[in-house]
């Protein structure tokens, strides 16, 4: 079926909350308004107020609340309306979540799925434009997924909520509006592997969410330029799927990494140091990043696309490591 | 008598100075009493006794700083239980991390060499053909001084034939070895009539699997011998002779394209059978070069082949053994060696050594 | 103090509760002793002057409730039956504590016991609290969650979040204030613009009221009708319960924030001696039965000390154990 990045993640919702009675979905403006980004609409009519709960804007809180009741039996989908609105929860995710299991000695887990829209693009200005991803997959006790494909927006959610300890799901604000083919049967999906979404010879390009679609667009650019790139969709953030990644660049001798995060102390840099330490002797040109530029995010559209990668610039980062 | 000891007061405090006693010698003293009181990076701090007895002597006097743990004074107890004396400072044991997970050794997919970025730079700088040059980097991997060092020994015009890669390694080592070790040379002939006549009485209660060649009483000689003189076995780097503590000896082995000599590992110790088996399964199995392994080398023309071998020492090494072909019941054995670290005199005594061991083969 | 004593203070009731309220006040002494001989290590926060609050209060949960603290914890833990052992050998780092050594004296667990910690940061206890209890909201289970907090929570944003989320959606959380007028160093005065933390609760539409906390006998029976209540689904409650700890926040600090003089009154209302004095008055309690309790508290910490300093730590191999719940055929 045609369908968009958006109903997935709906189709996704929708399915947790059928399939399974102890899962609900708490966050702000979930109910009534359907979702920030419409990803929770009709919900509340077809589940009650018990299972689809509007939260106050109280992060700490109800993450917090999310947290206990995973505890207690139940299976909490929390939607932290953004990344950037989640910096108030970090506490209760990072010193609770993440650590109750190691803590206590293993005596409880926390099946908690959060879920946040992240990412830049539609001028919306540097509060409101984070890519935290990085933050998250620095967390032992977490995993953090990132569904770049409509596939995975509806799959990756039945998964998770499965899964005994937290899990962090980032959708891409950009991908929403994004269509696509949608198997009819389409459903849950495993969250453990990287996916390469385009076979090639000359340069792995290692990428999440947001930038898979700018990625694909390069792809497609250096193939008439003779130049065949992979594309690695990264899917889980943490763990990252090591295998998958050595295996692509031990062939391909070259890597970029895309990643929307700011270059300092991203994604992309804990990648390449792995690929450092364990290809060295595969590769055939340093290894390169194409990340946000070292600004916060400006709302005016020229500069905030010349802030975050594009297709140009992963083209360019390409081709510098192929030619001088 | 129970020691009243300067507390740890806060999670980073090391030392603390004791500013005040509030009791004396003599003062009897209950749980919970404040005794002293100690200066800390937050202030001063009152600090509690947690027995109850009689102070019976103050052994640090105020204004000194004391590290954590010290005994301050000490107090005679009424029988309070104790604490177990106060172990050594509890540092966590230093027990190693599990080891990182060993980095893949598998050979790159489409083959060729392992080698770092710069050793390949300087192989295409200096000609080298990395699939010859042997890498000391890790898991194998070509090292830019593996590169420069095999870029030292090649020709300056480039071979017509194509050698293989143990051709060069050979060629390397061989012109290596010349280059740097001063050779000198002994030999003499030793008689086998009793060795052999032995040799043939223990084979017959032997089964054929079993036999005993006449080599390997060459090679135990050789061995018990070079244990009684160091400066025959052990290796020469850096300047410098290393005797080696056991005696493994290289065997010489030629094979289709080349020449190994792989190593039996402590000769002196084994006996003869055992010796046996292990050589014929070194003869069988020898492909790889383990030129670093023997401490000594020993080559033996066997049955045929020229009446004396005067070898070329594999360095590191400082000797090579050599016997020639058994011809009636003599032998040929002679020595290169460094003449570094021995001398004609130590030679000549090792020489005669394997002589006599081998006049004495049911000893060995 | 009240007129007549409740009915589950006969004399076993009694003598049961003041040996709690002993055998939290020793084992604090002995936990010090430990502290400063080198045996716990990190931060230690001795909950001396304030055992009534966990006596009165824990006495008024069932083993289905969940009881959730924070890094003052100990006498909590305690009632609530985690053996002082576990405890102790927790402190001293030892595989054998209740937590594997991997939490020392801030975060003890005992899932068995529906013990969730045991949390460092202030206001942290509040959020999960309110999970825990919504969870048994939505599961139609009859179950007090009671969250333990300080006077310094109630300055962080997650005491406003928690208190009214809670009391929005009725959950059945039984909030705990151990007021003991100071948060770390700093007086309730200096960090409370409006002190009065009973009145704050209650601006959250839900019943709160100020207790006696280092009368047990008042807490007990404050927190049972709270607890009554809560179990009952009307909501959560708020009690405010106001204590004094005699000793520093942590172990070491000189105190240079409080008065002395102020410590010796509140001594003089030691919720032990109140309690033992009020049933000596009533006759349940005697010479021999202090000296037997005595002993019997004495022995059960030199025991859990002796078990402590037996104990091994977890192996070194095991650090990355449990980081994640582990998955079968994985």
């Amino acid at each position: 079926m045609r369908t968009t990045y958006r109903e997935a993640v709906r189709m996704g919702l929708r399915e947790a909350l059928q399939r399974d009675p102890r899962a609900f979905l708490m966050g702000e403006d979930v109910g009534m308004y359907g979702g920030c980004y419409a990803c929770s609409k009709g919900l509340l009519a077809e589940f009650g107020p018990e299972r689809v709960r509007d939260t106050p804007l109280s992060e700490s809180a109800f993450v917090g609340a999310g947290i206990g009741a995973a505890l207690n039996g139940m299976r909490p989908i929390v939607e932290v309306m953004t990344v950037n609105f989640s910096m108030l929860a970090l506490d209760q995710i990072v010193n609770t979540a993440a650590t109750l299991r190691h803590m206590s000695g293993g005596q409880v887990s926390v099946p908690l799925v959060i879920r946040m829209a992240t990412g830049a693009g539609r001028q919306v200005a540097a509060q409101h434009s984070h890519s935290f991803e990085a933050w998250f997959a620095h967390i032992p006790g977490l995993r953090v997924l990132a569904p770049a494909t409509l596939e995975d927006a509806r799959g990756m959610l039945w998964t998770a909520l499965q899964d005994p300890d937290p899990v962090v799901i980032f959708e891409h604000a950009m991908l929403y509006a994004m269509e696509g083919e949608l198997a009819e049967g389409a459903g849950a999906v495993e969250i453990e592997r990287a996916a390469i979404r385009r076979p090639g010879a000359h340069v792995s390009l290692i990428t999440y969410g947001g930038s898979l679609r700018k990625c694909l667009e390069a792809a497609t650019q250096l193939s008439q330029q003779g130049i065949e790139a992979e594309v690695v969709d990264l899917r889980s953030l943490r763990p990252l799927d090591d295998e998958t990644l050595f295996a692509s660049v031990a062939r391909t001798r070259r890597a970029v990494i895309v990643d929307e995060g700011w270059k300092t102390g991203s994604l992309a840099a804990e990648v390449s140091a792995r690929l450092c330490e364990r290809v060295f002797y595969e590769l055939d040109a340093p290894i390169a990043r194409v990340c946000s530029a070292e600004a916060p995010i400006p709302y005016a559209r020229h500069l905030e696309e010349a802030a975050l990668p594009q297709p140009a610039r992963i083209v360019e980062a390409v081709r510098g490591l192929l030619h001088g | 008598m129970a020691e009243f000891r300067m507390p740890s007061l806060g999670a980073d405090m090391e030392a603390g100075t004791l500013v005040e006693w509030l009791v004396k010698p003599g003062q009897s003293v209950k749980r919970g009493d404040i005794v002293c009181v100690v200066e800390t990076q937050k202030g001063a701090i009152e600090v509690e006794i947690f027995e109850s007895g009689t102070v019976a002597e103050l052994l640090v006097q105020p204004g000194t700083e004391v590290p954590v743990g010290t005994v301050l004074a000490l107090v005679r107890g009424e029988g309070e239980p104790e604490l177990p004396a106060r172990e050594q400072p509890a540092a966590p044991a230093a027990q190693p991390a599990p080891p990182p997970p060993p980095p893949p050794v598998a050979r790159r997919p489409g083959g060729g060499p392992r080698a770092s970025p710069a050793a390949r730079n300087a192989a295409q700088v200096l000609g080298v053909d990395l699939a010859g040059v042997q890498g000391s980097g890790p898991g194998g991997a070509i090292t830019l001084a593996d590169v420069e060092r095999a870029a030292a020994q090649a020709k300056p015009k480039p071979e017509a034939r194509r050698t293989s890669g143990m051709r060069q390694a050979i060629a390397a080592a061989m012109s290596r070895s010349k280059r740097e070790i001063p050779h000198y040379y002994l030999s003499t002939r030793v008689d086998l009539g009793r060795a052999l006549a032995w040799l043939r009485a223990e084979n017959e209660r032997r089964s054929v699997a079993d036999r005993l060649l006449p080599v390997v009483l060459m090679l135990k000689a050789s061995g018990l011998a070079a244990r009684r003189f160091p400066n025959i076995n052990g290796f020469f780097v850096d300047g410098e002779f290393r005797a080696a503590p056991d005696v493994h000896l290289g065997v010489a082995i030629s094979l289709k394209d080349g020449l190994v000599a792989p190593a039996l590992h402590s000769v002196p110790d084994k006996p003869l059978g055992l010796l046996m088996s292990e050589l014929s399964d070194l003869i069988q199995r020898a492909r790889s070069s383990e030129l670093a392994d023997p401490t000594l080398t020993v080559t033996s023309m066997g049955d045929n082949g020229a009446e004396s071998v005067f070898g070329v020492i594999f360095p590191p090494q400082v000797a090579l053994v050599g016997f020639g072909r058994i011809a009636e019941g003599h032998v040929n054995l002679s020595l290169s060696a460094d003449h570094r670290v021995s001398d004609g005199l130590s030679g000549s005594t090792f020489l005669t050594a394997i002589d006599r061991l081998l006049q004495k083969p049911e000893e060995l | 103090m009240s007129p007549a004593l409740p009915p589950f203070l006969d004399r076993g009731g009694a003598l049961a509760r003041l040996r709690e309220l002993m055998l939290i006040r020793r084992f604090e002494e002995r936990s010090a002793e430990a502290y400063s001989a080198g045996k716990i290590r990190g931060f230690l926060h001795l909950y001396i002057g304030e055992e009534a609050c966990a006596v009165g209060t824990l006495r008024a949960l069932t083993p289905d409730d969940s009881v959730v603290s924070h890094y003052r914890e100990h006498g909590h833990a305690l009632c609530r039956g985690i053996p002082a052992r576990a405890i102790m050998a927790e402190m001293y780092a030892k595989a054998q504590g209740c937590s594997r050594g991997r939490g020392g004296s801030m975060h003890l667990f005992d899932a068995s016991r529906r013990f969730f910690g045991g949390n460092a940061i202030v206001g942290g206890t509040m959020p999960l609290a309110v999970g825990l209890a919504l969870a048994d909201q939505m599961q139609h289970r009859r179950r007090v969650t009671a969250c333990f907090l300080g006077d310094g929570a109630a300055a962080e944003g997650e005491f406003h979040e928690s208190l009214n989320l809670a009391s929005l959606w009725e959950l059945p959380v039984l909030f705990l204030c151990e007021n003991n007028l100071y948060a770390m160093g700093t007086a309730l005065l200096r960090h409370q613009a409006q002190p009065d933390l009973a009145a704050r609760a209650a601006t959250y539409d839900m019943p709160s009221r100020a207790v006696d906390g280092m009368d047990v006998i008042a807490v007990e029976e404050a927190a049972r009708a709270a607890a009554t209540a809560v179990r009952e689904g009307l909501g959560p409650q708020f009690l405010e319960l106001k204590t004094y700890r005699f000793r520093s926040h942590s172990l070491y600090d000189p105190e240079l924030y409080r008065d002395k003089r102020e410590v010796e009154e509140w001594k003089k209302r030691d919720p032990i001696a109140l309690f033992e004095a009020r049933l000596r008055a009533e006759s349940l309690l005697g010479d021999a039965d202090r000296e037997r309790l005595a002993r019997e508290v004495e022995a059960e910490v030199a025991d859990a000390m002796a078990f402590a300093e037996a104990g091994t730590p977890e192996p070194v191999e095991d650090l990355l154990k449990d980081v994640t719940t582990p998955r079968e055929g994985r």
